[in-house]
């Protein structure tokens, strides 16, 4: 008791003494510790005579100019989707071989020693092709992306866009650290919104954190990369296929930072108002990026960390789609059932049933979408083998199942603006502690996808398109 | 291809005797015997001395603001083992930014054995504001002039020997990403800890009447947490009307600090406890 007396004691006294001080005390005391800190560091550096060339400075000079800072911003883009692109494109097709390959031989063998149907079909049809096709689809652009992002972060390119991009989100009442945030988004939502930690006002923070969903994550890209070649390009020469490609990934990206800067600019005016503010963010040196670490990085941190949670969700959603694909009701089955009664709806949407039945059994983890709406597919076809190149992916599509460009064009707006996968709800509730802002984020995402997929399906329809 | 894949230890480092002194543990740090904290500016190289330390792979990224919660880690030099706790970069420890809160709150609450002052070497006068802040609160602070390498390469020539001598604690040149300096640094916590190395902080008394103030309030805060040993400081930012220590001194806190701090001390270094706290 006495001691909380005392405490109370010092408080009071604290108080008296602060008042008897003058006024400017504690700016006296921060002035004399610069001052200090400035007379030491005199003492202790030595600036070579000869006048150093800063490369440095003429790097960023150009690189964070009104001018040329965005347009070399979107052509470093440009090349590391292109690259990610027609690299992965390759070795897509080698994994594919290869994976279904020993998906045939192992269902041979499996039948040879006189397994139940039903075992073999649950086995490898259901759980292995979810796994191989998870593997063929996504491993291929994350093993080129991945390490080309972090290349970018080492170097230290990632603040300069923070600082071209500062004034788009202040004209959106947004933080201008929520650059940094987006760009995490790249790699994984739920890091990115992780990331807004480094915004210290609550409001803006709360606005990076409902918003970093507009990115496409590493999950989302291969869905992109793949609709991008297989429809869009394909209508080009082959010679043009991987630039055509890489430049709709980059206009799909570019659509949503748009929404991402409206989304901002709508909440900073509604739910969340209030002005933006101000922030010094230091440029960091350049530095050379240590290429054994970037590839540890890249690889292990971000490469295998993805794919394994993605497998870890393929597995079971494999063995559902197989599970629903054999349990017949009438004439059809359950996972047919289930998309035609979807189907209306997805339609509206210039989707089909199949696209939003894989959407819904998707919701653990984005990167899981294509495959499975590939296993749906393929069980209503009757398709045993993987379809292992491009041709046989677009012959499946637009000849099995009734596919249009505008299928290929509203899939990729729905990737890109739908609600985020389940991990990163669970993130923003656990940075929010608020089921509120959670919710918000799912209502707002899937409230854009299915208003903006609904309107280009129209207007397309409209224009007699599609 | 470099051969840096784990930082440490370099080929040169496996030839060197002090080699077999270091051992990364890891995310291993249920047992240890000393806690040490890193702090520093933003993008200073904090993240990849941790790493250079534990031998984990924590994320590092050339942009500042990037560890925003702690990260902790394990090592063990010269048979003692020390837990290792990366604080989130920031420029101050006066203002309430989150990042800040979290990096003060550990230097001060959480009591570690010494702390480590990370500090670009190419921006040393903006560095040493943090510096000094942090010796405000403890004594126990070694500096480490990190990225060296790039200071050379700007043309800057760092004398630490200088910046030892003014700030009164080890300045120890390093460059965490090649791992140079680093047994010497590590030496240097050592000899902070064990007191075996002679340190006089560098205080900034500011004016008379404030300097009167803080004499004041202070043998009260003695008074109410025996051994506290930064009373000076808590003085000061009680003066300053600090919402977070005055919470702390009212709650009882305070006090807790101090009986487990003495409970570390007995089991660690008795010398420590005879000198380091009258």
């Amino acid at each position: 008791m006495s001691a909380e007396l005392q405490s109370k004691d010092i408080l009071a006294k604290a108080e008296a003494l602060r008042n008897s001080l003058s006024s400017g005390f504690r700016d006296e005391i921060v002035k004399s510790l610069y001052t200090e800190a400035e007379h030491i560091a005199k003492r202790a550096v030595k600036t070579a005579a000869e006048k150093r060339y800063d490369l440095d400075q003429k790097i960023d000079r150009l690189v964070t100019s009104p001018w040329t800072g965005l347009p070399i911003m979107l052509l470093l883009l440009t090349v590391i989707i292109w690259l990610t692109v027609s690299g992965a494109n390759v070795v897509s097709g080698w994994i594919a071989v290869v994976l279904f390959g020993i998906g045939d031989y192992g269902r041979a063998l499996f039948n040879q020693i006189g397994m139940p149907w039903w075992i073999t079909g649950f086995i490898w049809d259901g759980v292995y092709l979810g796994l191989a096709w998870v593997v063929s689809v996504m491993l291929p652009p994350m093993m080129i992306f991945f390490p080309a992002f972090t290349f970018m972060e080492d170097l230290g390119y990632l603040p300069r866009v923070a600082f071209n991009l500062d004034w788009l989100f202040k004209k959106s009442g947004a933080h201008g650290k929520q650059s940094l945030t987006m760009a995490m988004g790249f790699g994984c939502n739920a890091a990115g919104v992780i990331a807004t930690r480094v915004i210290d006002s609550p409001r803006e923070r709360l606005i990076a954190i409902l918003t970093n969903n507009f990115v496409p994550c590493n999950g989302r890209f291969p869905t992109l990369i793949m609709l991008a070649t297989v429809f869009v390009a394909a209508a080009f020469p082959p010679a043009l296929t991987s630039f055509i490609a890489a430049g709709t990934v980059v206009g799909v990206v570019l659509i949503g930072v748009f929404f991402t800067f409206l989304a901002s600019w709508i909440l900073s005016k509604t739910l969340l108002k209030g002005e933006a503010s101000a922030f010094t963010l230091e440029l960091p040196p350049y530095r050379r990026p240590n290429v054994s670490r970037i590839l540890y990085t890249s690889i292990i941190d971000r490469t295998i960390f993805v794919l394994w949670r993605a497998m870890q969700t393929a597995a079971p959603a494999g063995a559902i789609i197989w599970i629903m694909a054999n349990v017949s009701i009438g004439d059809s089955n359950l996972a047919r059932a289930t998309a035609d009664w979807l189907n209306p709806f997805g339609l509206l949407l210039g989707l089909d049933g199949v696209i939003l039945l894989a959407y819904i059994i998707a919701i653990p983890a984005n990167e899981i979408v294509v495959p499975t709406m590939m296993m749906v597919y393929m069980g209503a076809g009757m398709m045993i083998n993987g379809p292992t190149s491009n041709n046989e992916i677009f012959d499946l599509l637009v000849n099995g199942n009734g596919w249009t460009m505008l299928t290929a064009v509203n899939l990729m707006l729905f990737a890109l603006l739908h609600n985020p996968c389940a991990t990163t709800i669970m993130t923003i509730y656990k940075e929010t502690k608020s089921y509120k802002w959670a919710t918000l984020s799912v209502v707002m995402t899937l409230g854009t996808a299915f208003v903006v997929t609904f309107l280009t399906a129209s207007f397309a329809r409209l224009m007699g398109w599609a | 291809m470099t051969n840096t894949k784990t930082v440490l230890p370099t080929e040169h480092c496996e030839t060197c005797p002090a080699f077999t002194q270091l051992e990364q543990m890891g995310i291993k740090v249920g047992d240890f015997d000393r806690v040490i904290a890193l702090a520093g500016n933003p993008n200073t190289g904090k993240s990849t001395l941790f790493n250079a330390l534990t031998g984990l792979k924590q994320h590092t990224g050339n942009w500042p603001g990037k560890t925003v919660t702690r990260a902790e880690g394990g090592f063990e030099f010269n048979k003692i083992r020390y837990k290792l706790v990366d604080l989130p970069g920031t420029y101050s420890l006066l203002s309430a930014s989150q990042d800040e809160e979290v990096a003060r709150d550990f230097i001060l609450f959480g009591q570690p054995s010494c702390t480590i002052v990370v500090t670009d070497a190419t921006s040393l006068e903006r560095n040493l504001n943090l510096v000094m802040q942090v010796m405000e609160i403890t004594e126990h602070v070694v500096v480490a002039v990190n990225l060296m390498d790039e200071a050379k390469r700007k043309g800057l020539e760092v004398d630490a020997r200088s910046l030892s001598r003014d700030l009164g604690i080890p300045a120890i040149p390093i460059t965490a990403r090649t791992g140079d300096g680093i047994h010497t640094l590590l030496g240097a916590v050592a000899d902070v800890i064990e007191g075996t190395i002679e340190i006089k902080p560098l205080r900034i008394n500011g004016t008379p009447e404030f300097q009167k103030a803080v004499n004041e309030l202070v043998p009260m805060i003695e008074q109410v947490a025996p051994g506290i040993p930064n009373a000076r400081w808590l003085a000061i930012r009680l003066l300053d009307g600090d919402a977070r220590v005055q919470n702390a001194l009212t709650s009882g806190e305070l006090a807790d600090i101090v009986s487990r701090q003495q409970r570390v001390d007995i089991q660690f270094s008795k010398k420590m406890s005879v000198e380091g706290r009258q």
